[in-house]
């Protein structure tokens, strides 16, 4: 095949044009990256540091009745070794930053070492220092460890049951209403979400399916693991490296965890290998930092794969129920749903955004929606791409095709129908503010593998399905600091770590508005100590939030050299007029560059600066096309063709939007057809390595043909939405109704993975 | 070629990039350990460290291996090439140039990996097929792109090399 370098189709449904944004640069960060330059987490190396590794429990549910570290200390080349003892007590502090603000701290830190019992096969109990990585690893098998094991709770369904064993003993039902449950429990909380009358809609309707499926526990997958580098010095100060979603976060959860002053932590972000939701939270920074305290030197940790899969933040399994009802002609009158997803070890799952997101494609006049956080002992659960909203939207997205089969409507046309607009309810947030859903979808009807009829083939099993899929974004905090330096260049500090070309499409923003080149602009990713406070990289919020801030610092710098000019032309600031990046009053003009070099004479160095928390996120559609042919002997399904259809506001950095789609869809495919935590009936994770744990490779998708679809946020001055998360949403209700075309199956867990399709299709037969 | 023990330490003469380099290491080290953590050449990425993902290739010999299922003690007389080897001081590879060039990355973190194992399977294969050159990146992981830009900016690369050639 040819190489196909066309630029991907482009739908606009707005008139602006703009000279930066919409093109398509070279990231700033791309030279050190295709060269091996990048400094990532793992790549630093301090004088005199020593390496730490985790002793992690053997036992999915136990009660720890002793460690005995005696012969570890005593090995040669073993600094220190910690246990929750070394922790302090957090008490009843609540989290404040990340994703999932208000759980308790305690939970956080037992997480990170077990405290008085382990929660799941993986959990951290003891860590050690010691002079490489090799002693250190032999180290962790000299502490011995007693355990008192106890019947393991695995599934949300045996883990809600009133007589199942109760893994956290001081854990009470948080309950809809408002108030506390009785009987300690695993169900951590219970959600309600209610528009309309239910009944009512029910009642009206012609045609109500009902449907159950279940889910695997999936991981992110990124490829660098954990890591994180800390020196703590003699006066306090504490210096951590790492690389993290957020910098800020970290420090504030080193804060939170060790008790230790904030302006005594300094957080250094490294580059990034991937996170998708997974590391936006401390798991090694605070046991570098305890382990660095007590040796005196500095302590690398670094995760080894087994330990990535086993004890960071998976996204949840569980189940969900969705039953939805619709007249003859094809308007739906009801939905109701009911989630319960797997917490993990602790509480604090991603059920309520699964939630909110269940039925977001759709205008209906009544739903009700509740959710159950339930402990069970696996990791504890975190974000993954659109947390949440995968599971729902996989529901009930299989549940509407279902529907257009059975009342012999267009996908496509009852999705129009029922579309959600701007000015229809949402479930717990205010009503749609302009919104892409329709406009996604015509552009899905008329792409180019829509409009081409499937291509049948003797003896092949072959099918089409698509999806819809919707994620809210989230609007946070950013900050944005820039110096205008003497050549007309301009310094951009930001805090928002760049996972995927997010220098570059802040950078834009922010030479769209002060009327620069892109390439005048050096984007940086500072430390914490260095630019003002910013929350993680996640909720596909940089480009909206942090390019907000951008184009808000652009403005200031913009005000500060109109008042830098005012002086010396001898008028007032606000004579001065902007456009195209030259400044103009009383027949005078000049270029940024011009206008640098000038006040550089008069000792004035403009700096903008910007701090923001939007909340006008405005939210993300996406349509997905899937063509797959299923194997009657092995089950295997593969993708014969895709299309990504999602709606980006305005696409700022095109190249890397499309990037997102693609790689929103392959790790939607593979948590449709391959990836699931295997667990034996102990608890222990049989597949903890990436042989076992399978990931789409090249070989296992087709190219991934994108539409971006342009219906400007009106909460953004560019219409940015966010892109990130919501074309991992489709991809499995895509795929699960292309293999209803295909074989008349209907899939109810993921993943669709061969056996389990080979089952249904023996079962079929 | 002759290797000495040295306080359980084994010296290792080798070529790397084209230059003769002398390291001491443990037996049990991988050549991934010594060119990250004794060498400073971290361009090879730890994601598995059993061979699964690739980040860590590099060429040893003319094959493309897995650096952390090499012992550090095998580079013994072998030639190796880095993902820091790669550019010239005349400038990027073709490869590196068209993986800027086609938004072939997103995190980074897997890119050296990919771009030594297809600068490997473009001196055999000047002319690689799209499923050819999936089939031989099919040992290297990616989480980011989807590999949809990383195929593309392999074959493009290919294009400029025959051209040039």
């Amino acid at each position: 095949m040819a190489i196909d370098t066309r630029v991907a189709p482009k739908i606009k449904h707005h008139d602006e044009e703009y000279k930066v944004i919409g093109t398509r640069p070279i990231r700033h960060d791309g030279l050190e990256k295709v060269t091996g330059e990048a400094r990532y987490g793992s790549d630093i190396n301090l004088p005199g540091q020593l390496h730490g590794k985790v002793l992690r429990s053997p036992h999915a549910h136990a009660r720890i009745v002793s460690i005995d570290a005696s012969r570890a200390e005593a090995l040669d080349g073993v600094s220190a070794v910690i246990t929750s003892a070394d922790l302090p007590d957090p008490g009843d502090k609540l989290t404040t930053g990340g994703e999932a603000p208000g759980l308790p701290v305690k939970f956080k830190s037992a997480n990170m070492l077990a405290r008085g019992k382990v929660h799941y096969h993986g959990h951290a109990v003891a860590a050690v220092a010691a002079a490489n990585p090799h002693i250190a690893a032999e180290a962790l098998k000299l502490i011995d460890v007693e355990y008192e094991v106890l019947d393991p709770v695995l599934e949300v369904w045996d883990a809600m049951k009133p007589d199942a064993p109760v893994i956290i003993e001081d854990l009470y039902t948080a309950k809809a209403d408002g108030t506390t449950g009785e009987e300690p429990s695993n169900v951590a909380a219970e959600m309600l979400y209610e528009v309309g009358d239910v009944d009512a809609g029910f009642a009206e309707a012609d045609l109500v399916v009902d449907r159950e499926f279940t889910f695997g526990v999936v991981h992110q997958g990124y490829i660098e693991t954990h890591n994180a580098t800390a020196n703590w010095l003699k006066d306090g100060h504490l210096h951590v490296w790492c690389s993290s979603q957020g910098a800020f976060t970290i420090r504030q959860e080193l804060a939170d965890l060790l008790n230790h002053p904030i302006t005594k932590i300094h957080v250094v972000p490294m580059e990034i290998g991937g996170g998708f939701g997974g590391k936006t939270t401390a798991y090694l920074e605070p046991l570098a930092a305890l382990l660095s305290q007590q040796t005196g030197h500095p302590v690398k940790m670094a995760m080894d794969r087994a330990d990535v899969l086993k004890a960071t933040g998976p996204t949840p399994g569980g189940y969900v129920r969705v039953k939805m009802g619709v007249t003859n002609d094809g308007m739906i009158t009801a939905g109701y749903a009911n989630l319960a997803f797997d917490a993990g070890g602790y509480p604090g799952s991603v059920v309520g955004a699964g939630c909110r997101c269940v039925f977001a494609p759709y205008n209906m006049p009544s739903a009700k929606v509740e959710g159950f956080d339930v402990v069970v002992n696996k990791p504890k659960t975190h974000a993954y791409r659109a947390p949440g909203a995968t599971h729902a939207e996989f529901a009930s997205e299989t549940v509407v095709d279902e529907i257009c089969r059975t009342l012999d409507i267009d996908p496509v046309e009852f999705r129009l129908k029922n579309s959600a607009k701007e000015g229809d309810w949402q479930l717990a947030q205010p009503p749609y503010p302009r919104i892409g859903h329709i406009e996604c979808m015509e552009a899905a009807r008329d792409s180019a593998q829509w409009q081409t009829p499937l291509e049948t083939a003797p003896g092949k099993k072959r099918g089409r399905g698509i999806a819809s899929g919707f994620w809210f974004n989230i609007g946070f905090t950013s900050s944005v600091i820039a110096k205008l330096n003497s050549d007309g260049s301009v310094t951009l500090l930001e805090g928002s770590t760049d996972i995927g070309g997010t220098r570059t499409s802040v950078a834009m923003q922010f030479a769209e508005t002060l009327g620069i080149p892109v390439e005048d602009v050096d984007p940086i990713v500072a430390d914490t100590d260095s630019v003002g406070q910013t929350d993680v990289t996640g909720g596909s919020r940089v480009t909206f939030a942090t390019g907000l801030a951008a184009h808000n610092a652009a403005n200031d710098m913009k005000d500060q050299i109109a008042e830098g000019l005012a002086d010396l032309w001898d008028v007032a600031a606000d004579a001065i007029t902007h456009a195209d990046g030259t400044f103009s009053a009383n027949g005078k003009s000049a270029s940024v560059r011009e206008a640098a070099e000038l006040l550089e004479e008069e000792g004035v160095f403009p700096i903008g600066k910007n701090t923001v928390t939007p909340t006008r996120e405005g939210g993300a559609f996406a349509v997905h096309i899937a063509d797959v042919e299923v194997d009657e002997e092995t089950g295997k399904v593969e993708i014969l063709r895709y299309t990504a259809v999602q709606d980006a506001g305005v696409a700022i950095y095109p190249p890397y939007v499309e990037g997102q789609m693609q790689g929103g869809v392959v790790q939607g495919v593979g948590w449709a057809l391959n990836e699931e935590y295997v667990y034996d009936d102990d608890g222990h994770l049989l597949n903890a390595s990436l042989l076992d744990y399978r990931m789409p490779t090249a070989l296992d998708v087709p190219n991934i043909e994108t539409i971006i679809v342009e219906v400007p946020n009106p909460g953004h001055p560019y219409g940015v939405r966010g892109v990130g998360e919501v074309p991992i949403v489709p991809p499995p209700a895509a795929v699960a109704n292309a293999i209803h075309d295909a074989t008349g199956l209907r899939m109810s867990h993921l993943p669709m993975s061969p056996p389990r399709v080979q089952a249904a299709l023996a079962a079929q037969a | 070629m002759a290797t000495e023990i040295l306080s359980g330490k084994v010296h290792v003469q080798t070529t790397i990039n084209g230059e003769q380099v002398d390291f001491l290491a443990e037996p049990r080290e991988s050549l991934l350990e010594v060119l990250r953590d004794h060498l400073g050449l971290t361009g090879a990425k730890e994601g598995c460290n059993n061979g699964n993902c690739g980040a860590c290739n590099v060429v040893m010999d003319g094959a493309l291996v897995n650096s952390c299922c090499v012992l550090s003690v095998e580079a013994a007389g072998a030639s190796i090439e880095t993902i820091e080897g790669v550019a010239s001081p005349e400038g990027l590879h073709p490869l590196q140039q068209s993986f800027l060039e086609n938004a072939a990355l997103q995190c980074g973190v897997c890119t050296p990996g990919f771009i030594v194992a297809a600068k490997a399977l473009l001196e055999e294969n000047p002319n690689p097929t799209e499923y050819e050159v999936r089939w031989w990146l099919a040992g290297n992981l990616c989480r980011c792109t989807g590999y949809d830009k990383i195929v593309r900016a392999v074959l493009d690369a290919a294009e400029r090399m025959r051209a040039e050639a």
